[in-house]
Protein backbone atom coordinates (compact mmCIF):
# COMPACT_ATOMS: atom_id res chain seq x y z
CA UNK A 1 0.00 0.00 0.00
CA UNK A 2 1.28 3.45 -0.86
CA UNK A 3 1.05 5.81 2.10
CA UNK A 4 0.49 9.48 1.37
CA UNK A 5 2.58 11.59 3.74
CA UNK A 6 2.15 15.37 3.61
CA UNK A 7 5.26 16.37 5.56
CA UNK A 8 7.68 13.41 5.60
CA UNK A 9 10.42 15.40 7.36
CA UNK A 10 8.25 15.96 10.40
CA UNK A 11 5.91 12.98 10.25
CA UNK A 12 8.71 10.42 9.82
CA UNK A 13 11.34 12.13 11.98
CA UNK A 14 13.48 9.61 13.89
CA UNK A 15 12.27 9.44 17.47
CA UNK A 16 15.50 10.72 19.03
CA UNK A 17 15.36 13.83 16.86
CA UNK A 18 11.66 14.21 17.62
CA UNK A 19 12.46 14.05 21.34
CA UNK A 20 15.11 16.74 20.98
CA UNK A 21 12.60 18.94 19.18
CA UNK A 22 10.03 18.34 21.92
CA UNK A 23 12.57 19.23 24.61
CA UNK A 24 13.34 22.50 22.92
CA UNK A 25 9.68 23.33 22.31
CA UNK A 26 8.65 22.34 25.84
CA UNK A 27 11.24 24.73 27.33
CA UNK A 28 9.88 27.44 25.05
CA UNK A 29 6.21 26.98 25.92
CA UNK A 30 6.92 26.76 29.66
CA UNK A 31 8.81 30.04 29.46
CA UNK A 32 5.99 31.67 27.47
CA UNK A 33 3.19 30.66 29.86
CA UNK A 34 5.31 31.54 32.92
CA UNK A 35 5.95 35.01 31.57
CA UNK A 36 2.53 35.72 30.10
CA UNK A 37 -0.16 33.76 31.94
CA UNK A 38 -0.61 34.67 35.64
CA UNK A 39 -2.55 31.42 36.22
CA UNK A 40 0.47 29.30 35.26
CA UNK A 41 3.03 31.55 36.93
CA UNK A 42 1.10 31.36 40.23
CA UNK A 43 0.65 27.61 39.95
CA UNK A 44 4.32 27.02 39.22
CA UNK A 45 5.45 29.37 41.97
CA UNK A 46 3.25 27.51 44.45
CA UNK A 47 4.87 24.25 43.32
CA UNK A 48 8.32 25.83 43.55
CA UNK A 49 9.05 25.36 39.84
CA UNK A 50 10.60 27.88 37.47
CA UNK A 51 11.15 27.55 33.72
CA UNK A 52 14.85 26.85 34.32
CA UNK A 53 13.88 23.62 36.15
CA UNK A 54 12.37 22.25 32.94
CA UNK A 55 15.12 20.87 30.73
CA UNK A 56 12.99 18.59 28.63
CA UNK A 57 10.27 15.98 28.47
CA UNK A 58 11.78 14.08 31.42
CA UNK A 59 10.72 16.99 33.66
CA UNK A 60 7.10 17.00 32.52
CA UNK A 61 5.80 15.71 35.85
CA UNK A 62 7.14 18.81 37.59
CA UNK A 63 4.55 20.87 35.72
CA UNK A 64 0.97 21.50 36.88
CA UNK A 65 -2.10 19.91 35.30
CA UNK A 66 -4.78 22.03 33.65
CA UNK A 67 -8.47 21.15 33.97
CA UNK A 68 -11.49 22.35 31.99
CA UNK A 69 -12.59 24.09 35.19
CA UNK A 70 -9.46 26.26 35.00
CA UNK A 71 -10.61 27.52 31.59
CA UNK A 72 -14.02 28.19 33.10
CA UNK A 73 -12.48 30.07 36.03
CA UNK A 74 -10.58 32.34 33.64
CA UNK A 75 -13.46 32.86 31.22
CA UNK A 76 -13.29 34.19 28.61
CA UNK A 77 -9.71 35.25 27.80
CA UNK A 78 -7.83 34.78 31.08
CA UNK A 79 -5.53 32.01 29.83
CA UNK A 80 -4.51 33.75 26.61
CA UNK A 81 -0.74 34.16 26.46
CA UNK A 82 -0.68 37.00 23.93
CA UNK A 83 -2.40 40.40 23.75
CA UNK A 84 -5.81 40.42 22.08
CA UNK A 85 -4.27 42.25 19.10
CA UNK A 86 -2.36 39.04 18.28
CA UNK A 87 -5.52 36.86 18.35
CA UNK A 88 -7.14 36.38 14.96
CA UNK A 89 -9.72 33.67 15.75
CA UNK A 90 -11.84 32.66 18.71
CA UNK A 91 -13.60 29.31 19.06
CA UNK A 92 -15.64 27.93 21.94
CA UNK A 93 -16.98 24.60 23.08
CA UNK A 94 -19.24 23.37 25.84
CA UNK A 95 -18.21 24.34 29.32
CA UNK A 96 -19.34 22.35 32.30
CA UNK A 97 -21.92 24.99 33.23
CA UNK A 98 -23.55 27.91 31.49
CA UNK A 99 -20.42 29.50 30.07
CA UNK A 100 -18.51 27.96 27.15
CA UNK A 101 -14.82 27.09 27.09
CA UNK A 102 -13.05 29.68 24.96
CA UNK A 103 -9.88 29.30 22.90
CA UNK A 104 -7.92 31.92 20.94
CA UNK A 105 -5.58 31.47 17.99
CA UNK A 106 -2.80 33.62 16.61
CA UNK A 107 -2.24 33.65 12.86
CA UNK A 108 0.67 31.26 13.48
CA UNK A 109 -1.68 28.93 15.37
CA UNK A 110 -4.13 28.88 12.46
CA UNK A 111 -1.24 28.18 10.11
CA UNK A 112 -0.03 25.24 12.24
CA UNK A 113 -3.57 23.91 12.65
CA UNK A 114 -4.02 24.04 8.87
CA UNK A 115 -0.73 22.13 8.46
CA UNK A 116 -1.82 19.41 10.90
CA UNK A 117 -5.25 19.10 9.28
CA UNK A 118 -3.47 18.92 5.90
CA UNK A 119 -1.49 15.96 7.25
CA UNK A 120 -4.82 14.37 8.23
CA UNK A 121 -6.44 15.00 4.85
CA UNK A 122 -3.44 13.76 2.91
CA UNK A 123 -3.23 10.68 5.12
CA UNK A 124 -6.83 9.95 4.10
CA UNK A 125 -5.71 10.22 0.44
CA UNK A 126 -7.25 13.65 -0.06
CA UNK A 127 -5.31 16.01 -2.31
CA UNK A 128 -5.69 18.70 -4.92
CA UNK A 129 -7.73 16.48 -7.23
CA UNK A 130 -10.39 15.93 -4.60
CA UNK A 131 -13.69 17.58 -3.83
CA UNK A 132 -14.24 17.66 -0.09
CA UNK A 133 -17.66 18.10 1.47
CA UNK A 134 -17.23 19.45 4.98
CA UNK A 135 -20.40 18.41 6.82
CA UNK A 136 -19.14 19.28 10.28
CA UNK A 137 -20.85 22.29 11.78
CA UNK A 138 -19.22 25.65 11.00
CA UNK A 139 -19.16 28.21 13.75
CA UNK A 140 -17.83 28.33 17.28
CA UNK A 141 -17.36 24.55 17.04
CA UNK A 142 -13.88 23.82 15.65
CA UNK A 143 -14.95 20.89 13.43
CA UNK A 144 -16.11 22.78 10.33
CA UNK A 145 -13.37 25.38 10.02
CA UNK A 146 -10.66 22.94 11.11
CA UNK A 147 -11.49 20.50 8.32
CA UNK A 148 -11.98 23.40 5.93
CA UNK A 149 -8.51 24.87 6.38
CA UNK A 150 -6.85 21.46 6.15
CA UNK A 151 -8.66 20.57 2.94
CA UNK A 152 -7.76 23.95 1.44
CA UNK A 153 -4.12 23.48 2.47
CA UNK A 154 -3.82 20.27 0.44
CA UNK A 155 -5.41 22.09 -2.47
CA UNK A 156 -8.73 20.25 -2.55
CA UNK A 157 -11.95 21.94 -3.67
CA UNK A 158 -13.81 22.53 -0.43
CA UNK A 159 -17.60 22.54 -0.12
CA UNK A 160 -18.37 24.26 3.20
CA UNK A 161 -21.88 22.84 3.43
CA UNK A 162 -21.82 22.53 7.25
CA UNK A 163 -23.94 20.03 9.16
CA UNK A 164 -27.49 18.78 8.76
CA UNK A 165 -30.06 18.82 5.93
CA UNK A 166 -29.45 15.33 4.57
CA UNK A 167 -31.46 15.85 1.37
CA UNK A 168 -29.29 18.81 0.42
CA UNK A 169 -26.10 16.96 1.39
CA UNK A 170 -27.00 14.11 -0.97
CA UNK A 171 -27.91 16.41 -3.84
CA UNK A 172 -24.59 18.27 -3.61
CA UNK A 173 -22.67 15.04 -3.09
CA UNK A 174 -24.02 13.68 -6.38
CA UNK A 175 -24.11 16.89 -8.42
CA UNK A 176 -20.65 18.18 -7.44
CA UNK A 177 -19.00 14.76 -7.57
CA UNK A 178 -17.79 14.86 -3.96
CA UNK A 179 -14.86 12.48 -3.45
CA UNK A 180 -14.33 12.91 0.30
CA UNK A 181 -16.55 13.80 3.21
CA UNK A 182 -15.87 15.05 6.74
CA UNK A 183 -18.51 14.59 9.44
CA UNK A 184 -19.29 12.58 12.56
CA UNK A 185 -19.30 8.80 11.99
CA UNK A 186 -22.95 8.57 13.06
CA UNK A 187 -23.88 11.19 10.48
CA UNK A 188 -21.89 9.27 7.85
CA UNK A 189 -24.01 6.22 8.64
CA UNK A 190 -27.11 8.36 8.44
CA UNK A 191 -26.07 9.57 4.98
CA UNK A 192 -25.25 6.02 3.91
CA UNK A 193 -28.68 4.79 4.96
CA UNK A 194 -30.40 7.73 3.26
CA UNK A 195 -28.47 6.93 0.07
CA UNK A 196 -29.51 3.31 0.28
CA UNK A 197 -33.14 4.34 0.76
CA UNK A 198 -32.96 6.64 -2.28
CA UNK A 199 -31.13 4.06 -4.37
CA UNK A 200 -28.08 6.31 -4.82
CA UNK A 201 -25.10 4.15 -5.82
CA UNK A 202 -23.12 6.11 -8.39
CA UNK A 203 -21.14 8.48 -6.18
CA UNK A 204 -17.46 9.34 -6.52
CA UNK A 205 -16.80 9.08 -2.78
CA UNK A 206 -13.53 7.40 -1.83
CA UNK A 207 -12.57 8.78 1.60
CA UNK A 208 -14.16 9.97 4.79
CA UNK A 209 -12.56 11.69 7.76
CA UNK A 210 -14.76 11.04 10.76
CA UNK A 211 -14.50 12.18 14.36
CA UNK A 212 -15.90 14.31 17.20
CA UNK A 213 -17.55 11.30 18.83
CA UNK A 214 -16.58 7.77 19.85
CA UNK A 215 -17.16 4.97 17.37
CA UNK A 216 -16.21 1.36 16.86
CA UNK A 217 -14.52 -0.93 14.34
CA UNK A 218 -17.95 -2.39 13.57
CA UNK A 219 -19.21 1.08 12.64
CA UNK A 220 -16.14 1.60 10.46
CA UNK A 221 -16.80 -1.62 8.58
CA UNK A 222 -20.43 -0.72 8.11
CA UNK A 223 -19.60 2.78 6.81
CA UNK A 224 -16.85 1.47 4.53
CA UNK A 225 -19.00 -1.29 3.03
CA UNK A 226 -22.06 0.89 2.57
CA UNK A 227 -20.24 3.88 1.09
CA UNK A 228 -17.31 2.02 -0.54
CA UNK A 229 -14.76 4.35 1.04
CA UNK A 230 -11.83 4.37 3.43
CA UNK A 231 -13.17 5.65 6.76
CA UNK A 232 -10.43 7.42 8.72
CA UNK A 233 -10.66 8.23 12.41
CA UNK A 234 -9.62 11.70 13.53
CA UNK A 235 -9.25 13.09 17.03
CA UNK A 236 -9.09 16.52 18.54
CA UNK A 237 -10.58 18.92 21.02
CA UNK A 238 -10.89 22.66 20.86
CA UNK A 239 -8.97 23.30 24.08
CA UNK A 240 -5.88 21.66 22.58
CA UNK A 241 -6.44 22.94 19.02
CA UNK A 242 -9.48 21.36 17.39
CA UNK A 243 -9.67 18.38 15.03
CA UNK A 244 -6.32 17.09 13.82
CA UNK A 245 -4.50 16.58 17.13
CA UNK A 246 -4.28 12.95 16.00
CA UNK A 247 -5.36 11.06 12.89
CA UNK A 248 -5.16 7.56 11.47
CA UNK A 249 -3.05 6.52 8.55
CA UNK A 250 -4.31 4.00 6.00
CA UNK A 251 -3.14 1.19 8.31
CA UNK A 252 -6.17 2.11 10.47
CA UNK A 253 -4.46 0.86 13.59
CA UNK A 254 -4.64 3.83 15.91
CA UNK A 255 -4.29 7.58 15.43
CA UNK A 256 -0.86 9.22 15.14
CA UNK A 257 -0.58 12.10 17.60
CA UNK A 258 1.45 14.93 16.06
CA UNK A 259 4.18 14.91 18.65
CA UNK A 260 6.11 17.79 17.13
CA UNK A 261 3.20 19.97 18.30
CA UNK A 262 1.66 18.09 21.24
CA UNK A 263 3.25 16.17 24.09
CA UNK A 264 0.83 13.39 25.07
CA UNK A 265 0.73 11.59 28.40
CA UNK A 266 -1.61 9.01 29.84
CA UNK A 267 -2.37 9.74 33.49
CA UNK A 268 -3.46 7.12 35.99
CA UNK A 269 -5.93 7.50 38.83
CA UNK A 270 -3.20 8.63 41.23
CA UNK A 271 -1.98 11.41 38.91
CA UNK A 272 1.09 9.48 37.75
CA UNK A 273 2.18 9.52 34.12
CA UNK A 274 1.70 5.92 32.91
CA UNK A 275 3.96 3.98 30.52
CA UNK A 276 2.85 3.21 26.94
CA UNK A 277 0.24 0.48 26.78
CA UNK A 278 -1.56 1.37 30.00
CA UNK A 279 -5.00 2.93 29.92
CA UNK A 280 -5.60 6.29 31.54
CA UNK A 281 -6.64 9.90 31.08
CA UNK A 282 -5.18 11.31 27.87
CA UNK A 283 -3.36 14.56 28.66
CA UNK A 284 -1.72 17.07 26.32
CA UNK A 285 0.86 19.79 26.60
CA UNK A 286 0.68 22.07 23.58
CA UNK A 287 4.22 22.69 22.36
CA UNK A 288 3.69 25.26 19.62
CA UNK A 289 0.45 27.09 20.39
CA UNK A 290 0.90 30.79 21.10
CA UNK A 291 -2.65 32.11 21.59
CA UNK A 292 -3.61 29.79 24.40
CA UNK A 293 -0.90 27.26 25.25
CA UNK A 294 -1.87 24.64 27.84
CA UNK A 295 0.29 22.55 30.14
CA UNK A 296 -0.81 18.97 30.79
CA UNK A 297 -4.45 19.50 29.84
CA UNK A 298 -6.59 16.62 31.09
CA UNK A 299 -8.95 15.58 28.29
CA UNK A 300 -10.70 12.98 30.47
CA UNK A 301 -10.74 10.69 27.42
CA UNK A 302 -9.68 7.17 28.41
CA UNK A 303 -7.23 5.54 26.03
CA UNK A 304 -3.82 3.92 25.58
CA UNK A 305 -0.72 5.01 23.63
CA UNK A 306 1.77 2.92 21.70
CA UNK A 307 5.16 3.82 20.27
CA UNK A 308 5.47 0.63 18.24
CA UNK A 309 6.66 1.44 14.72
CA UNK A 310 3.84 1.84 12.19
CA UNK A 311 3.93 0.33 8.72
CA UNK A 312 3.12 3.69 7.17
CA UNK A 313 6.55 5.04 8.10
CA UNK A 314 5.35 7.73 10.49
CA UNK A 315 7.21 7.73 13.79
CA UNK A 316 4.67 9.57 15.94
CA UNK A 317 2.97 7.60 18.75
CA UNK A 318 -0.49 6.26 18.15
CA UNK A 319 -3.50 6.51 20.46
CA UNK A 320 -6.11 3.76 20.52
CA UNK A 321 -9.82 4.42 20.26
CA UNK A 322 -11.25 6.44 23.11
CA UNK A 323 -12.72 3.82 25.45
CA UNK A 324 -14.74 6.13 27.65
CA UNK A 325 -14.60 9.14 29.88
CA UNK A 326 -13.19 9.70 33.33
CA UNK A 327 -15.92 12.27 33.97
CA UNK A 328 -19.65 12.42 33.19
CA UNK A 329 -19.40 14.14 29.80
CA UNK A 330 -21.77 12.86 27.09
CA UNK A 331 -21.26 13.27 23.37
CA UNK A 332 -24.56 13.89 21.57
CA UNK A 333 -24.31 14.06 17.77
CA UNK A 334 -20.72 15.29 18.14
CA UNK A 335 -21.56 17.92 20.76
CA UNK A 336 -20.02 17.58 24.21
CA UNK A 337 -22.68 17.80 26.90
CA UNK A 338 -22.23 17.77 30.65
CA UNK A 339 -25.17 16.89 32.92
CA UNK A 340 -24.25 20.01 34.90
CA UNK A 341 -25.13 22.11 31.83
CA UNK A 342 -28.58 20.56 31.69
CA UNK A 343 -28.96 21.26 35.38
CA UNK A 344 -27.95 24.85 34.79
CA UNK A 345 -30.48 25.16 31.95
CA UNK A 346 -33.27 23.84 34.20
CA UNK A 347 -32.22 26.22 36.94
CA UNK A 348 -32.61 29.13 34.51
CA UNK A 349 -36.21 28.16 33.74
CA UNK A 350 -37.49 27.11 37.13
CA UNK A 351 -35.31 28.99 39.60
CA UNK A 352 -34.54 25.71 41.34
CA UNK A 353 -33.23 22.41 40.02
CA UNK A 354 -36.09 19.92 39.80
CA UNK A 355 -35.64 16.17 39.81
CA UNK A 356 -34.57 15.26 36.31
CA UNK A 357 -33.13 12.45 34.28
CA UNK A 358 -31.26 12.48 30.98
CA UNK A 359 -32.04 9.55 28.69
CA UNK A 360 -29.65 9.17 25.77
CA UNK A 361 -30.44 6.76 22.99
CA UNK A 362 -29.60 6.16 19.35
CA UNK A 363 -32.55 5.97 16.99
CA UNK A 364 -31.35 4.54 13.73
CA UNK A 365 -27.95 6.17 13.43
CA UNK A 366 -28.51 9.43 15.27
CA UNK A 367 -28.25 10.19 18.97
CA UNK A 368 -31.31 11.39 20.81
CA UNK A 369 -31.44 13.03 24.19
CA UNK A 370 -34.60 13.26 26.26
CA UNK A 371 -34.64 15.27 29.45
CA UNK A 372 -37.34 14.06 31.80
CA UNK A 373 -38.33 16.68 34.34
CA UNK A 374 -40.60 16.24 37.32
CA UNK A 375 -43.24 18.95 37.26
CA UNK A 376 -43.23 21.34 40.22
CA UNK A 377 -46.69 22.55 41.40
CA UNK A 378 -45.93 26.21 40.67
CA UNK A 379 -45.40 25.38 36.98
CA UNK A 380 -48.62 23.41 36.59
CA UNK A 381 -51.05 24.90 34.13
CA UNK A 382 -54.64 23.86 33.54
CA UNK A 383 -54.18 24.27 29.78
CA UNK A 384 -52.26 22.12 27.30
CA UNK A 385 -50.96 25.33 25.79
CA UNK A 386 -49.47 26.36 29.13
CA UNK A 387 -47.78 23.02 29.64
CA UNK A 388 -46.40 22.93 26.12
CA UNK A 389 -45.05 26.46 26.59
CA UNK A 390 -43.18 25.23 29.67
CA UNK A 391 -41.73 22.29 27.72
CA UNK A 392 -40.64 24.62 24.93
CA UNK A 393 -39.05 27.00 27.43
CA UNK A 394 -36.97 24.14 28.81
CA UNK A 395 -36.01 22.96 25.29
CA UNK A 396 -34.88 26.51 24.45
CA UNK A 397 -32.91 26.87 27.66
CA UNK A 398 -31.07 23.58 27.03
CA UNK A 399 -30.31 24.65 23.46
CA UNK A 400 -28.94 27.96 24.73
CA UNK A 401 -26.85 26.57 27.58
CA UNK A 402 -25.77 23.15 26.30
CA UNK A 403 -25.83 23.90 22.53
CA UNK A 404 -27.77 20.72 21.85
CA UNK A 405 -31.36 19.90 20.98
CA UNK A 406 -33.07 17.77 23.58
CA UNK A 407 -36.68 16.71 23.76
CA UNK A 408 -38.31 17.43 27.10
CA UNK A 409 -40.80 15.20 28.86
CA UNK A 410 -42.65 16.45 31.92
CA UNK A 411 -43.24 13.77 34.56
CA UNK A 412 -45.29 13.38 37.70
CA UNK A 413 -43.44 14.28 40.89
CA UNK A 414 -41.84 11.23 42.46
CA UNK A 415 -42.02 9.22 39.23
CA UNK A 416 -38.31 9.31 38.32
CA UNK A 417 -36.35 6.43 39.87
CA UNK A 418 -34.19 7.45 42.81
CA UNK A 419 -31.34 5.83 44.57
CA UNK A 420 -30.56 7.18 48.03
CA UNK A 421 -33.00 10.02 47.47
CA UNK A 422 -31.27 11.35 44.35
CA UNK A 423 -32.50 10.56 40.87
CA UNK A 424 -30.07 8.67 38.65
CA UNK A 425 -29.10 11.49 36.34
CA UNK A 426 -28.05 9.81 33.12
CA UNK A 427 -29.28 6.70 31.35
CA UNK A 428 -27.28 6.00 28.21
CA UNK A 429 -28.94 3.28 26.14
CA UNK A 430 -26.66 3.64 23.12
CA UNK A 431 -24.79 0.69 21.83
CA UNK A 432 -22.30 1.75 19.18
CA UNK B 1 -69.52 33.89 41.02
CA UNK B 2 -66.70 31.46 40.22
CA UNK B 3 -66.25 27.81 40.91
CA UNK B 4 -62.89 26.27 41.78
CA UNK B 5 -61.69 23.61 39.39
CA UNK B 6 -58.86 21.25 40.23
CA UNK B 7 -56.37 20.46 37.43
CA UNK B 8 -54.13 17.45 37.91
CA UNK B 9 -51.07 16.47 35.86
CA UNK B 10 -51.21 12.83 34.86
CA UNK B 11 -48.58 11.04 32.78
CA UNK B 12 -49.94 9.39 29.65
CA UNK B 13 -48.89 5.82 30.45
CA UNK B 14 -51.12 2.82 31.17
CA UNK B 15 -52.46 2.68 34.73
CA UNK B 16 -51.77 6.29 35.72
CA UNK B 17 -55.42 7.30 35.64
CA UNK B 18 -56.41 4.27 37.69
CA UNK B 19 -53.77 5.23 40.28
CA UNK B 20 -55.43 8.61 40.48
CA UNK B 21 -59.00 7.35 40.80
CA UNK B 22 -57.84 4.96 43.54
CA UNK B 23 -56.71 7.95 45.62
CA UNK B 24 -60.13 9.54 45.11
CA UNK B 25 -61.92 6.33 46.05
CA UNK B 26 -59.78 5.74 49.13
CA UNK B 27 -60.60 9.22 50.40
CA UNK B 28 -64.26 9.27 49.37
CA UNK B 29 -63.77 12.22 47.03
CA UNK B 30 -66.61 12.66 44.57
CA UNK B 31 -65.87 14.08 41.12
CA UNK B 32 -69.05 15.85 40.07
CA UNK B 33 -67.63 16.84 36.72
CA UNK B 34 -64.62 15.72 34.72
CA UNK B 35 -62.69 16.32 31.53
CA UNK B 36 -59.24 15.28 30.34
CA UNK B 37 -57.06 17.09 27.81
CA UNK B 38 -54.48 14.69 26.48
CA UNK B 39 -51.19 15.01 24.62
CA UNK B 40 -48.73 12.29 23.62
CA UNK B 41 -46.86 12.44 26.90
CA UNK B 42 -49.32 13.68 29.48
CA UNK B 43 -52.91 14.54 30.28
CA UNK B 44 -54.41 17.36 32.28
CA UNK B 45 -57.36 16.08 34.26
CA UNK B 46 -59.80 18.82 35.14
CA UNK B 47 -62.64 18.32 37.53
CA UNK B 48 -65.06 19.84 39.98
CA UNK B 49 -65.30 18.35 43.45
CA UNK B 50 -67.51 19.25 46.39
CA UNK B 51 -64.62 20.05 48.74
CA UNK B 52 -61.72 21.28 46.67
CA UNK B 53 -59.50 22.15 49.64
CA UNK B 54 -59.68 18.58 50.90
CA UNK B 55 -59.07 17.28 47.37
CA UNK B 56 -55.95 19.44 46.93
CA UNK B 57 -54.63 18.33 50.31
CA UNK B 58 -55.17 14.62 49.64
CA UNK B 59 -53.82 14.72 46.09
CA UNK B 60 -50.74 16.75 47.05
CA UNK B 61 -50.01 14.33 49.88
CA UNK B 62 -50.14 11.54 47.33
CA UNK B 63 -47.58 13.27 45.12
CA UNK B 64 -49.83 14.84 42.51
CA UNK B 65 -49.27 18.24 41.00
CA UNK B 66 -52.57 20.08 41.44
CA UNK B 67 -53.63 23.55 40.42
CA UNK B 68 -56.82 25.45 41.27
CA UNK B 69 -58.45 27.53 38.56
CA UNK B 70 -61.50 29.81 38.62
CA UNK B 71 -64.07 28.64 36.09
CA UNK B 72 -67.69 29.51 35.36
CA UNK B 73 -70.45 26.99 36.04
CA UNK B 74 -73.09 28.10 33.61
CA UNK B 75 -76.73 26.98 33.48
CA UNK B 76 -77.52 26.43 29.84
CA UNK B 77 -81.09 26.07 28.51
CA UNK B 78 -81.36 22.36 27.71
CA UNK B 79 -82.62 22.70 24.14
CA UNK B 80 -81.05 23.17 20.68
CA UNK B 81 -79.37 26.55 20.43
CA UNK B 82 -79.03 26.84 24.21
CA UNK B 83 -75.22 26.68 24.26
CA UNK B 84 -75.03 28.83 21.15
CA UNK B 85 -76.88 31.69 22.82
CA UNK B 86 -74.33 31.75 25.62
CA UNK B 87 -71.21 31.43 23.51
CA UNK B 88 -72.47 34.22 21.26
CA UNK B 89 -72.47 36.57 24.25
CA UNK B 90 -68.84 35.80 24.96
CA UNK B 91 -67.81 36.00 21.32
CA UNK B 92 -69.39 39.44 20.98
CA UNK B 93 -67.06 40.68 23.69
CA UNK B 94 -64.10 38.89 22.16
CA UNK B 95 -63.64 36.75 25.25
CA UNK B 96 -61.53 33.70 24.43
CA UNK B 97 -62.63 30.24 25.52
CA UNK B 98 -59.79 28.11 26.78
CA UNK B 99 -61.98 25.02 27.09
CA UNK B 100 -65.39 23.88 28.22
CA UNK B 101 -66.98 20.64 29.28
CA UNK B 102 -70.38 19.56 30.47
CA UNK B 103 -71.46 18.60 33.90
CA UNK B 104 -72.37 15.05 34.80
CA UNK B 105 -75.40 16.23 36.81
CA UNK B 106 -77.95 18.82 35.80
CA UNK B 107 -80.39 21.14 37.53
CA UNK B 108 -84.03 20.86 36.46
CA UNK B 109 -84.42 21.86 32.83
CA UNK B 110 -80.91 23.31 32.49
CA UNK B 111 -77.71 21.60 31.49
CA UNK B 112 -74.56 22.68 33.33
CA UNK B 113 -71.44 23.67 31.42
CA UNK B 114 -68.04 24.48 32.88
CA UNK B 115 -66.34 27.24 30.94
CA UNK B 116 -62.77 28.46 31.26
CA UNK B 117 -62.15 31.85 29.62
CA UNK B 118 -59.26 34.27 29.45
CA UNK B 119 -61.18 37.07 31.25
CA UNK B 120 -63.41 35.42 33.89
CA UNK B 121 -64.69 38.60 35.61
CA UNK B 122 -65.83 40.17 32.38
CA UNK B 123 -67.34 36.92 31.13
CA UNK B 124 -69.32 36.50 34.34
CA UNK B 125 -70.70 40.04 34.09
CA UNK B 126 -71.58 39.62 30.41
CA UNK B 127 -73.48 36.41 31.09
CA UNK B 128 -75.22 37.67 34.20
CA UNK B 129 -76.44 40.82 32.48
CA UNK B 130 -77.82 38.59 29.72
CA UNK B 131 -79.83 36.73 32.34
CA UNK B 132 -77.73 33.59 32.31
CA UNK B 133 -77.54 31.80 35.65
CA UNK B 134 -74.08 31.00 37.07
CA UNK B 135 -73.75 28.53 39.91
CA UNK B 136 -71.74 29.42 43.00
CA UNK B 137 -69.33 27.16 44.83
CA UNK B 138 -72.03 26.56 47.50
CA UNK B 139 -74.60 25.54 44.92
CA UNK B 140 -72.09 23.16 43.39
CA UNK B 141 -71.47 21.59 46.76
CA UNK B 142 -75.21 21.08 47.19
CA UNK B 143 -75.58 19.20 43.91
Amino acid sequence: MEHKIWNPTMECMPRDQLRALQNERLRDVVRRVYENVPFYRNKMQKMGVTPTDIHGVEDIEKLPFTEKQDLRDHYPFGLFAVPQSEIIRIHASSGTTGKPTVVGYTSGDIDRWSELMARAMYSADIGKNDIVQVAYGYGLFTGGLGAHYGAERVGASVIPISGGNTTRQLMILQDFGTTAICCTPSYALNLAEAMQAEGITNTKLKSGVFGAEPWTEAMRQKIESMLHIDAINIYGLSEVMGPGVAVECMCKKGMHIWEDHFLPEVIGGDGQSLPYGEQGDLTFTTLTKHGMPLLRYRTHDLCTLTDEPCECGRTHVRMGRVMGRTDDMLIIRGVNVFPSQIEHALLQVEGIVPQYQIVVDRQGTLDTMEVQVELAPEFMSDTVRGMEALEQKIVNSIAAHALVHASVKLCQPGSLPRSEGKAKRVIDRRTL
Amino acid sequence: MFVKQISVFIENTPGRLADFTKVLADHQIDLVSLSIADTTNFGILRGIVADYEEAVRVLSENGYTVKLTDVLAVCVPDHPGGLHSILTRLAEKNIALEYLYSFVRNTGDSALIIIRVDRPEEAANVLKSAGVKLLSQKEIQAL
